[in-house]
């Protein structure tokens, strides 16, 4: 079992040094560009896969004929559009992994140099 | 049936000897509630899974495909969108900022007692519902694979609440993880063992199964023989409302699993931000290949075994199994219902875990003592208690509701008052610098209150021949399209309303960073 990757010093929430670690963080740049670089990934993730989700559920929900149209010998649009749903999910979670790795080593970085007692 | 007995008994047997090696391990609070945030990605990531892949996905799916063809699949499909919402928004955020359950991340910068009052008012009713749902399943089942053995509903329920009270109280999560890791990989093999089967039956000719598919016979009540195409949408979401309730229906299911506390509190097993994104992942992945194979489940069983003899023997929940029956022989059905009561048993003993940790520690600790916890060991024997009192409740409505009671339902009430109490104040709270106390308690109340007002005054209780005989008052079966963006409103109404909260805002930074690159999260702790 990998032990637990521990910090220098783990902060507890009522430790006295806390809040200065905390506000020290904030006011870094590299904070303000991980949050920046989260957002440009994760809102339009999410906006997306919203959207894709919704577009089937009132696809079918208000257009049953059009999408009961065979498309792939005796399967219809409905079930192969349901049928990519899972597939966009897997993707899409694929995709953010993948980011989310830049994400950590970021984090890594801006922890480290709190550690160094930043400049 | 002496085969299905053998089964469940080789099962109960494993399970218990977890749950002996589980409670030697599980004597601090850290281990008892958070398996001592050891729990690997892997294995976070299939409990996660066993979790959630209850009841209703494996009988209820299977059931409402068998009988209404494509509009059932719409649930498969949802509940594993639902698992974005979880990766994108919520599990980080909250593994990084909480510590045993969803109220600690609204209690970090909000005044902690009323709000984690309320959080544990909504997830102890949210996890009841689901919880009596899964234990009218389980009797209903129990009760007619070993009719031959004597075994009643009530005696059914009874033991299904024994064993699950014995996984929680003894074993704590360390156990009550083990329990859904075993459980998944039954429920995966016996899944994927079935759709071979279904497909072997069409000569593993996906064009057959689809043709097949297309022509499904049945008779309606009144004797008439149908032949329907069970790919065509619209089977039970029907005009004038069936859009609608679609529509609703949907909004529930993937905003419902990230305020599901049984869910929730997974991401406090393992150690830290990176592994909960990567359970979430792994538990995508067998959630989304299991609901695929509902297609074969679903559909094989309104081929195969057809709507006629489903409801005469046992009615749609009882589809997988005689799929099983039809498709394999006894030895198999057997096979495939140990499977069904594993799965039962396993999500009862999360609910049961979610519920009483959220007892112990957000209202007895922290409401009650006000965060002080005076002696060692108090939280986790309140917990223990709490497991005891909540299964004890769970057997008595699930016998007073008897093995006909709508599990459906039920389970769609769970997940739509998730939908709109619990995520509008998760939401908020990791991402509204301005959000207060008065507004996360006014988002619970009124989310919790118009999803429950909504169910009790919709087609699902009202009608003739229903709970209240009075024509529905509200025309959706599920509330969700109305009480979701409710809870939204009155999570901002009461931020609107309540004084301005210096100290929640100056908190914001803390949880901002915290959440972002966990800083100050809780760790791991060595097991000995």
């Amino acid at each position: 079992m990998p032990a637990a990757p521990t910090p220098a010093k783990p902060a507890s929430v009522s430790a006295p040094q806390g809040p200065s670690q905390w506000d020290r963080v904030a006011a870094m740049d590299e904070f303000r560009q991980l949050l920046k670089a989260k957002a440009v990934f994760v809102i339009p993730a999410t906006v997306f896969f919203i959207v894709y989700y919704f577009l089937l559920i009132i696809l079918v929900g208000y257009y049953p004929k059009f999408m009961d149209r065979k498309v792939l010998g005796p399967v219809n649009l409905a079930y192969l559009f349901a049928l990519s749903q899972f597939f966009v999910s897997w993707a899409i979670a694929w995709l953010y992994v993948r980011a989310a790795r830049g994400f950590d080593a970021h984090a890594a970085h801006i922890l480290g140099r709190l550690g160094k007692g930043d400049k | 049936m002496s085969g299905s007995l053998m089964m469940f008994l080789g099962f109960i047997l494993v399970t218990l000897g977890i749950t002996y090696w589980a409670a030697r391990r599980s004597s601090s609070a850290g281990a008892y509630f958070a398996a001592n945030r050891q729990i690997k990605a892997w294995q976070n990531g299939v409990a996660v899974a066993g979790d959630y892949m209850s009841a209703a996905s494996f009988l209820g799916i299977a059931g409402l495909i068998a009988f209404f063809g494509y509009d059932g699949f719409m649930y498969s499909v949802g509940w594993l969108v639902a698992y974005l919402t979880v990766l994108l928004v919520v599990a980080e955020p909250l593994r990084n900022a909480g510590k045993y359950t969803m109220a600690d991340v609204l209690a970090y910068r909000l005044s902690p007692r009323p709000v984690r009052a309320m959080a544990s008012l909504s997830t102890l009713t949210v996890s009841t519902f689901y919880m009596i749902a899964q234990m009218v399943g389980a009797g209903a089942l129990v009760a007619l694979l070993l009719k031959s053995s004597g075994i009643s509903f009530r005696s059914a329920v009874i033991g299904v609440g024994v064993l699950m009270i014995v996984y929680v109280v003894f074993g704590g999560m360390i156990a009550t993880t083990w329990v859904q890791i075993i459980k998944a990989i039954l429920l995966m093999s016996g899944t994927v063992l079935l759709s071979i089967l279904v497909l072997a039956h069409f000569g593993f000719s996906l064009k057959d199964f689809f043709n097949a598919i297309s022509h499904v016979t049945y008779h309606d009540p009144k004797g008439a023989l149908i032949t329907k195409d069970f790919l065509q949408p619209g089977l039970r979401f029907k005009p004038p409302y069936g859009a609608l309730d679609l529509i609703s229906l949907g909004i529930a299911l993937i905003f419902g699993t990230a305020g599901l506390p049984h869910i929730l509190v997974r991401f406090y097993t393992v150690p830290d931000a990176k592994t909960a994104r990567h359970s979430v992942v792994w538990a995508m992945v067998l959630i989304g290949s299991f609901y695929i194979m509902t297609t074969f489940l679903g559909f094989g069983a309104a081929i195969i075994v057809g709507r006629d003899f489903i409801s005469k023997n046992g009615g749609t929940n009882m589809s997988a199994p005689l799929l099983a029956n039809a498709l394999a022989g006894s030895v198999f059905f057997a096979f495939i219902c140990a499977i069904a009561f594993a799965t039962i048993l396993a999500v009862v003993a999360g609910l049961t875990i979610s519920a009483s940790t959220s007892f112990a520690h957000d209202f007895y600790t922290n409401v009650i003592h006000r965060g002080v916890e005076r002696q060692p060991g108090e939280e986790v024997k309140v917990a223990r208690i709490t497991a005891f009192v909540v299964g004890a409740i769970a057997i008595t409505i699930a016998i007073l509701l008897g093995p006909n009671a709508n599990v459906a339902f039920l389970v769609a009430l769970a997940f739509a008052v998730a939908a709109s109490a619990n995520l509008p104040v998760i939401v908020l709270s990791i991402f509204w610098k301005r959000f207060n106390t008065s507004g996360a308690c006014w988002g619970l109340g009124i989310g919790l209150l118009s999803s429950i007002v909504l169910i009790m005054i919709g087609p699902s209780l009202m009608g003739a021949g229903k709970f209240f005989n009075h024509a529905p008052i509200f025309p959706l079966e599920n509330p969700g399209i109305l009480s979701v963006p409710l809870g939204f409103i009155g999570a901002w109404l009461g931020t609107m309303l309540g004084k301005e909260e210096p100290q929640a805002e100056a908190k914001w930074t803390e949880l901002e960073v915290r959440a972002n690159t966990g800083l100050g999260a809780e760790q791991a702790t060595v097991a000995h």
